[in-house]
């Protein structure tokens, strides 16, 4: 069995005394892992970063082992920004929920591009805005997505102030006043207006905290991330109070 | 049950760096020249055992506790560096290029190992750098996402202290050759240019 793909990397392990097995999103055979021989020296761990775009070759007997990559770098993104400590947790929370929501295996075009866009972003501005729309996507690929589209009580799409934390469905101000304590306040920037806040990217981050728990994270796959059910992965905790923090909690 | 022969050897092969074949290789060399290796060898392993403890101040490995370099004053008590092992601080005592005073993180945050904070010797950091007259602390971590990460929580937490916080640079290493420098490393040089002249 061999194939060639284009991947990120999510995570790299130690195995043994040289090697590491490496957890890549790929772009057409989803989150794969595979051994990295010498993988721990000192040139394979600049090119074994979490979120560093590769080149992949993937190598196995048969195509239910572990195999092993041969990779090549195609693009150093987690260089660029070791000194802005917010891409830094946006990039550690990033690899950690894709690596810990997504099934070994299983094609997701969608996520793959997705992510991609998110690491490939140069603006240091944008990139808060578009991880928690990313999440957004990620959660709607897994298949419990949020219908930011119109008002769950009636009504059309004006005016949409709150989303349903039950229903992760989009509620107008007039219709969630009265319940305006129970419901997530909906930022606007993931209706399309373009400009937002440190509160406001603290308010998506919450919201999309809270589905991922509820749903994605409720069964986690991988005990090593996350340790009690419901748990979002250490990355994605720290980058949740870094937030909260910058936006005055 | 083993031969103590063998039972030597595999104790051996669980070192790093040394697998069946290179234990089976030393206990022949120790068994011909017991005098000179082996009992000398058993001699310092146990010494090494009973003796070496680590430094309750820095984290630092030495034969007392505080260590050589916590008590040595010829060194400048107001530099203090940060590294996340006792094989970095060994590195940087290497160079010779820096007299403060050490602190062994003990690690580096990490949501892949479940590395929180707690885990770290970040609150004696902290302890240290409030009290004992430290005008500037060196983060001296690796240049990678962990550690640069685990770097920028420090600063954070050092910064409200009124110390000077300061990291090492990235980028070329001496004798380095751009071409064959890998894309990462580059970016990080370009990234940290200065004047020159």
């Amino acid at each position: 069995m061999e194939w060639t793909d284009e991947g990120l990397v999510l995570s790299s392990r130690p195995h043994g005394e040289n090697a590491a097995v490496v957890t890549l999103l790929t772009a057409a055979h989803g989150r794969h892992a595979g051994m990295v021989h010498g993988g721990q020296g000192r040139a394979a761990r600049s090119l074994l970063q979490p979120g560093n775009h590769v080149e992949a070759q993937w190598r196995a007997r048969l195509t239910d082992q572990l195999g092993s990559y041969t990779l090549d770098l195609a693009e150093a993104q987690a260089a660029l920004w070791l000194d802005a400590p917010e891409i830094l947790a946006l990039i550690a929370s990033a690899c950690a929920v894709t690596e810990a929501s997504l099934p070994e295996r299983q094609p997701m075009p969608g996520v793959y591009a997705g992510l991609a866009t998110l690491l490939g972003l140069r603006d240091p501005s944008l990139w808060a805005p578009v991880y928690v729309k990313w999440e957004i996507s990620l959660l709607h690929a897994l298949g419990y997505g949020l219908d930011l589209s119109q008002c769950a009580s009636g009504g059309g799409g004006d005016d949409l102030a709150y989303i349903s934390p039950r229903t992760g469905r989009a509620v107008s101000r007039e219709a969630g006043a009265p319940y305006h304590d129970k419901l997530f306040i909906l930022p606007s920037f993931l209706l399309g207006s373009g400009t937002w806040t440190d509160e406001d990217i603290a308010q998506g981050l919450e919201i999309t905290a809270h589905f991922l728990s509820r749903h994605v994270f409720i069964n986690p796959h991988s005990r090593l991330l996350i340790p009690r059910d419901g748990d979002l992965p250490l990355a994605r905790q720290r980058l949740r109070a870094f937030y909260q923090k910058n936006a005055g909690h | 049950m083993l031969s103590p022969l063998d039972h030597l050897a595999r104790q051996l092969a669980r070192l790093p760096g040394i697998g069946p074949r290179s234990a089976r290789r030393m206990v022949l060399h120790m068994l011909k020249k017991r005098e000179g290796v082996m009992y000398p060898l058993i001699d310092s392993m146990t010494r090494a055992a009973e003796q070496v403890k680590e430094c309750t101040t820095c984290g630092n490995l030495g034969g007392s506790d505080p260590c050589e370099l916590c008590t040595d004053r010829t060194r400048d008590p107001t530099l203090l560096c940060v590294v996340e092992s006792v094989a970095d601080l060994w590195a940087m005592e290497r160079a010779r290029v820096f007299r403060g005073r050490y602190h062994v993180l003990g690690g580096t945050l990490s949501a892949l190992d479940g590395v929180r904070p707690a885990d770290l010797r970040i609150d004696k950091l902290l302890t240290r750098a409030n009290d004992a007259g430290v005008k500037e602390v060196i983060l001296a971590l690796n240049a990678t996402v962990e550690g640069q990460t685990t770097a920028h929580y420090l600063a954070e937490r050092l910064v409200p202290i009124g110390v000077s916080v300061t990291r090492l640079a990235h980028g070329l290493p001496v004798g380095g050759e751009l071409d064959h420098l890998d894309d990462g490393t580059l970016a990080a040089a370009l990234l940290a240019r200065r004047q020159a002249g």
